[in-house]
């Protein structure tokens, strides 16, 4: 069977005054039908990486890639209009904060609608039905009232659920998810990521979960990329991640305070070391 | 003796009342946190003790002397304030010497060129750094700059509202180690704000779980570490903060 995703030597570079700075700095991977992880910290390139995949890197930014194929189609050869039929259709994309990616002078409903309608034609009927059928799914209570509220209405916990829903109306093979949860509180995250993970399951898709939360990739994903300064620097099965090997992954580990803390200064990492 | 008392602390916005009875005593040198969940108007407490959300009742007094209503030059000097964001709460066309010589301008405190040379040292600012603006720092860097401001006037109480959760989990090792060090040098008080109970674990000795403008519980650093907490909401609070990776060897 052929991957889901296949990336290799992925470059992504803006150019500067002094020359092209390389965000990400070829690298390559490959994704099934599983949940992918990519950790690291501001600026090690992972969203830049998720955005690559999409053909949302903006100019002047570049992106070049030896292979940058989905399901078989080469992503680089698409036309802008060929990929915008296969964004949100195929291939969708939930952001960090609902608060600014959600429209603020549209319904819920409508929004969720729109993201359906975009890529098949059904009747007026259908499509409500669908929609509160999809509110149902991500456990909103009273769908049809929710579906008339406005973005401002809802709390930060519901309105990254109705992302959810509208990225996952029109049953995308692939979720790229970045930083799905840090804008919410933890009991919240939990709810949301158990129930990406559930949809994800149910409907045999291809997840890449994107954070700089390692406990949070450790528990959601089956394999983990560490990205460091625009390279993969280690990846493992998830339930290794404890035991990777990666100094750099030693130290974001190490960083970490913990609930049942005895340590009375936490290790820096050695920048001079780089 | 105690440093932060608050007695039956409400505070409102306009019609809305967001605190309902908020009554704690930290003694001095304590490390003090408030955890719970968006809108459970913990960063509230630690506006209305800043001065920041003026309408309130009750009383707010720093070493046995209470706060009034406005702004209050007095309780400044005792009592500083750092926020969650070093990206917003840095003015950008200020550089790094004129944000640290504010404090020192309003409360005509004269000295300045060598106070921010002996601030920036102990906070770990390099002196190259000092003419600098926000933008041309990292965000480790801009914190620092926003510690340093709230320690010009050598206060004996710090709020700290969600210090390190706009950090990188490493920059954040390194503010918090920070923290607790000036901390024991300078034998300050910490109230801190945050959601991040392993934060609390690392650096404060007590904490209280706040829950829709109510305490629901104050407990133990070590109640939490060792989940004795009594409270069901703090438990789940706990349980929900605990890892799924084993603790680094």
């Amino acid at each position: 069977m052929t991957p889901l995703l296949e990336v290799e030597n992925l470059r992504v570079s803006f150019p500067t005054p002094r020359g092209p700075v390389e965000v990400v700095r070829g690298i390559s991977f490959t994704l099934g039908r599983e949940r992918l992880g990519i950790v690291g910290e501001s600026g090690s390139g992972k969203s830049m990486t998720g955005r690559a995949i999409l053909r949302l890197v903006r100019p002047p930014g570049r992106v070049a890639a030896d292979r940058l194929s989905f399901d078989g189609l080469d992503l680089r050869s698409q036309s802008e209009g060929e990929m915008r039929r296969l964004r949100g259709a195929r291939i969708s994309m939930i952001m960090q904060d609902p608060k600014y990616s959600l429209n603020p002078v549209m319904t819920v409903g409508e929004q969720i609608a729109e993201a359906v309608r975009a890529h098949a034609r059904m009747s007026r009927r259908a499509l409500r039905q669908r929609v509160r059928d999809m509110l149902e799914a991500v456990r909103i209570e009273a769908p049809d009232r929710v579906a008339k509220l406005y973005p401002h209405e809802v709390s930060g916990g519901m309105g990254q659920r109705i992302m959810i829903a509208m990225m996952l109306i029109p049953e995308p093979d692939l979720l790229i998810a970045d930083e799905p949860t840090s804008a919410l509180d933890v009991s919240v995250r939990a709810q949301v990521l158990d129930l990406i993970d559930d949809l994800i399951k149910r409907r045999g898709m291809g997840l890449i979960l994107i954070s700089h939360d390692l406990d949070l990739v450790a528990r959601y994903c089956d394999r983990i990329l560490v990205m460091k300064e625009g390279e993969i620097v280690e990846s493992c099965p998830a339930q290794n991640l404890g035991a990777a090997t990666h100094p750099y992954t030693r130290a974001l580990l190490a960083a970490a305070p913990r609930l049942d803390e005895t340590r009375a200064e936490l290790p820096v990492l050695d920048r001079s070391a780089a | 003796m105690s440093a932060l008392m608050l007695q039956n602390l409400d505070v409102a916005y306009g019609e809305t009342v967001v605190t309902h009875g908020i009554t704690l005593d930290i003694a001095e040198g304590e490390s003090f946190a408030l955890v719970g969940e968006s809108g459970s108007g913990k960063s509230t407490v630690l506006k209305a003790i800043a001065g920041l959300a003026p309408e309130w009742t009750g009383a707010i007094s720093a070493f046995g002397v209470p706060r009034g209503h406005g702004v209050d030059r007095g309780f400044a000097r005792q009592c500083q304030m750092v926020f969650q964001d070093p990206y917003g709460s840095l003015h950008p066309r200020k550089t790094v010497d004129a944000t640290l010589a504010e404090p020192l301008r309003i409360q005509r405190i004269g000295d300045e060129a060598a106070r921010i040379e002996a601030v920036m040292a102990a906070v770990g600012l390099a002196p190259r750094l000092r003419f600098r603006f926000p933008h041309q720092l990292s965000g480790g860097q801009r914190q620092r700059v926003a510690i340093a401001r709230a320690l010009m006037l050598a206060p004996k109480i710090l709020l700290l509202d969600e210090p390190t959760s706009a950090l990188d989990v490493s920059v954040q090792a390194e503010i918090l180690n920070l923290l607790k060090r000036l901390r024991r040098e300078q034998n300050l008080t910490f109230l801190l704000v945050t959601h991040n109970l392993a934060v609390v674990s690392f650096l404060c000795d007590r904490l209280a779980v706040m829950r829709g403008g109510r305490i629901v519980e104050v407990a133990s650093v070590a109640q939490l570490k060792h989940g004795t907490m009594v409270d069901p909401y703090s438990r789940e609070l706990a349980r929900l903060s605990a890892h799924a990776l084993p603790a680094p060897a």
